[in-house]
């Protein structure tokens, strides 16, 4: 057993942590960076890729770095503490991830190298409105003809879809709407005709966009994966991103539990810090212990993603999903109710990582949604 | 004992609930209920609806607009109107600057003002809260210095909600910084016009522009805008956040939004239903609303003590009610978000020119989260729930 990090994956969280430190220092820099045009600092993610984080999960023949699950929880913590806007999860993590697990050495070949250069950002355009939290749930359609396929339907919640040069597109090939088989996989241009995009901010000052495909014509050279076989990489490739997310939600708590502890200490009322008060100590305490039970699970998942055992994969990725989001929302509400009015504004960091943590709740599906999962197989200790 | 109200009382009940479904305009009705934006003139519209009708400041004694209802009719009144999604007669109007001038006003200052009051021909705010006091209030620094016929007022009061659209604001001032510290302020009426006072919006986690900072230099106010005696404003602020705190339970609010997430979820797909054919999500509304019930019942228990000892006097069990009845509405939002799921994320800000399409194909489920974001606010104000655990472990444990 060891939870400790390797001399190598020190040395990247130094970088990354230092970065991060410098470049989202505070509020200001933030919102200048969110009303940047594509909502994120284009010069950020040139760091990124001087630094070697967007090559990070990609294998070294592939022209990666060859790091697994953990280099992408130190990654990703740093970037939930800092609360960066830059889309590292879409495009390495989700984007990256299909590549890794589906794609064929041409598509590997075309597209990692530019992600890893900083020229090439991707998307997933799979959620669909009547859908949820079910990733079977597809009814936009791909067709077959002489010429390739012809993509039809609307996708919903496309994060950071409006900066995508490439979608991964989940589309319905064969079976019924909410069938696991018969979904498949393809890598389709921004640009391809026939696409059109409705790109909001979102509540945590992301973006996201709803995405119409009519009679979007792609080559069979766009298919990612096999036909009809879809699915699988679905939800395997949702996992390690339920995992990345998992880190972001430990960083960002992390950084609010250590910014109310320092008001605490500062704040003063009825002559004294606030933070004399037992009442107020417990309750900090009560958010250390939800931040370490989310951290545990944050690491329970980074050494189960990379399971063979599917079952059990699925189970830890859920368990660890529904412990980050109930100590997501005790840390949020928590830190606002301490800080009293201050916590209640824009003006203030702590209120911008509350929000965050709301949105990581709802993301790749709600505390009860995989509760539901975990509860489906049984619990995770076996029946006597 | 028995639950049940008298036959004049469930006539009272259906003549207020008609009233209110039927006089106060739809589309405001509708705003309250999504948790959209009120204009001010939204609030103007329908308080003046409900004061041509003698309702908007019925717990006002009788010769200045009050009704002589019991207790009973009041919390009927009120929970009715909230379930009707009725925007509350503005609160620092009725429940609170109206009250204590009625209370401890001149007979100039009565006349002067409270008709206006309950008309909203004064919008009236609130200046209690500083930077430097919240919960310690009597700490506040703004000071009046007396000059002749005029207070000299200068300092800053924050998180004042709504003053964007105050003609008046009340506050609390120090007139005498030598004693101790609730001995030394004084309850201060301010005309917003006058020359010194600076507004600057405050925003909001949910992105609105609710309360503001307010600064005063150097400004002028007419002696007789003194409220009752010089440093006896301590008292009056008592007397005034007691009555915030009796009937901030709002159960009716939380009912209304509890029936509004069950019509919603009988609309959000999921799998081949909806989402109110999932009986967990069901199991999760059933259990607040179980609480709910509970706080009902508590509620309807004091204000029948009320009934029987003729006493209005609030009494420590409005801090259980505060408690609760916040914590409760907070729930409710927390069901609102869980409804609305992943298109939760989305705000209705749609970037770039275009078609302005709801997002997620749903017209509600923007406001999902800036209603849990906003709701926070409910267990800080108005006394927040940690020093109202504090009032009860003090006046009713002797703790
Ligand atoms: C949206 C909003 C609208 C408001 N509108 C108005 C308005 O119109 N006019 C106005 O005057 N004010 C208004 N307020 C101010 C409100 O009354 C104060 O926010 C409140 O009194 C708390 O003060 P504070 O924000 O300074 O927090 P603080 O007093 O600094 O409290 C910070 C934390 O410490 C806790 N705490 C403080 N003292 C104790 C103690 N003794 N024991 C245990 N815990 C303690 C608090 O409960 C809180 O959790 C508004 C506030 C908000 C958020």
């Amino acid at each position: 057993m060891n939870f400790d990090l390797t001399p190598e994956q020190m040395l990247l969280k130094d970088s990354i942590d230092r970065l991060i430190a410098s470049r989202y220092s505070s509020l200001e820099k933030r919102e200048a960076y969110r009303k940047e045009p594509l909502g994120f600092s284009e010069a950020i993610w040139a760091q990124f890729a001087e630094l070697g984080l967007l090559g990070l999960p990609f294998s070294e023949e592939d022209g990666g770095f060859g790091g697994g699950p953990v280099e992408t929880m130190v990654v990703m913590e740093a970037l939930g503490r800092g609360l960066s806007l830059e889309p590292y999860l879409t495009t390495v993590v989700l984007g990256g991830g299909f590549l890794r697990h589906a794609g064929s050495a041409e598509q590997k070949a075309a597209y990692i190298p530019e992600i890893v250069v900083g020229n090439l950002k991707l998307a997933l355009a799979q959620t669909e409105r009547q859908a949820r939290y079910d990733l079977a749930d597809i009814a936009t359609t791909a067709e077959k003809t002489d010429r390739g396929y012809v993509i039809d339907g609307q996708k919903s919640l496309v994060l950071a879809g409006d900066s995508a040069d490439l979608f991964v597109v989940s589309a319905r090939t064969s079976g019924e709407q909410r069938s696991q088989y018969g979904v498949t996989l393809f890598l389709v241009d921004a640009n391809t005709p026939g696409i059109s995009r409705r790109t909001y901010s979102t509540q945590d000052g992301g973006r996201a966009t709803e995405i119409e495909f009519s009679g979007t014509i792609v080559s069979t050279d766009a298919i990612l994966g096999p036909v009809d076989g879809g699915y699988p990489f679905l939800e395997h490739v949702i996992g390690e991103t339920i995992a990345a997310l998992s880190a972001e939600a430990v960083g960002a708590m992390e950084s609010l539990h250590q910014l109310t502890v320092e008001y605490l200490k500062t704040r003063k009322q009825f002559g004294v810090s606030i933070g004399s008060f037992q009442t107020l100590q417990h309750r900090a305490v009560d958010m250390l212990m939800a931040l370490e039970q989310a951290r545990s699970m944050e690491m329970y998942a980074a050494m189960m993603v990379g399971s063979d055992n599917a079952d059990e994969r699925r189970s830890a990725i859920s368990a660890a999903k529904v412990q980050i989001n109930r100590s997501a929302r005790f840390v949020g509400q928590e830190a606002v109710q301490l800080h009293g009015g201050i916590g209640m504004t824009m003006e203030y960091i702590g209120a911008h990582y509350f929000k965050r943590l709301t949105m990581i709740e709802s993301l790749f599906g709600d505390t009860a949604h995989h509760l539901h999962q975990v509860a489906r197989v049984g619990g995770l200790v076996a029946a006597a | 004992m028995d639950l049940r109200f008298t036959e004049e009382e469930n006539a009272f009940r259906d003549e207020v609930r008609s009233f209110f479904r039927t006089e106060i305009p739809a589309e405001i009705r509708r705003k309250v209920s999504e948790g959209r934006r009120l204009s001010r003139e939204d609030y103007v519209i329908s308080q003046r609806i409900l004061n041509a009708r003698d309702w908007a400041v019925p717990h006002w004694p009788l010769e200045w607009g009050g009704q002589p209802w019991t207790p009973i009719q009041r919390y009927i009144f009120t929970e009715e109107l909230l379930q009707a999604a009725v925007p509350l007669p503005l609160q620092f109007n009725c429940y609170m600057v109206g009250p204590v001038i009625a209370a401890f006003g001149s007979e100039e200052q009565k006349k002067r003002f409270l008709p206006r009051i309950a008309n909203l021909d004064d919008w009236w705010c609130q200046g209690f809260s500083e930077p430097g006091a919240g919960s310690d209030l009597a700490s506040l620094k703004t000071r009046a210095l007396r000059e002749g016929d005029f207070y000299v007022v200068d300092g800053q009061k924050t998180w004042t909600t709504l003053g964007q659209y105050a003609d008046w604001i009340f506050c609390l001032v120090r007139t005498d910084p030598t004693v101790k510290k609730q001995a030394g302020i004084s309850f201060l009426l301010i005309d917003m016009k006058t020359p010194g006072i600076t507004v600057r919006p405050i925003i909001t986690i949910d992105g609105r522009h609710e309360v503001n900072e307010i600064f005063f230099d150097n400004v002028r106010v007419p002696i007789e805008n003194l409220v009752g005696e010089e440093n006896k404003g301590w008292d009056y602020a008592k007397f005034l956040l007691a009555n915030e705190r009796t009937g901030i339970a709002r159960i009716g609010l939380s009912k209304e939004r509890i029936a509004r997430i069950k019509r919603l979820a009988k609309e959000v797909p999921v799998g081949t239903g909806t989402l109110w054919d999932n009986r967990d999500f069901r199991a999760r509304v059933a259990s607040v609303e179980i609480e709910l019930k509970a706080l009902e019942i508590t509620q309807m228990r004091v204000v029948a003590t009320q009934s029987k000892t003729g006493s209005s006097k609030p009494d420590p069990a409005s801090s259980i009610l505060k408690i609760k009845g916040s914590e409760l509405q907070q729930t409710t939002t927390e069901l609102l978000l869980e409804a609305a799921g992943p298109y939760a994320l989305l705000t209705g800000d749609q970037i770039g020119a275009g078609p302005n399409e709801p997002p997620g194909g749903f017209d509600w489920v923007d406001a999902a989260a800036p209603t849990y974001f906003n709701n926070r606010k409910v267990t800080i104000y108005g006394g927040s729930n940690e020093i109202q655990r504090n009032v009860i472990a003090r006046a009713i444990l002797g703790l």
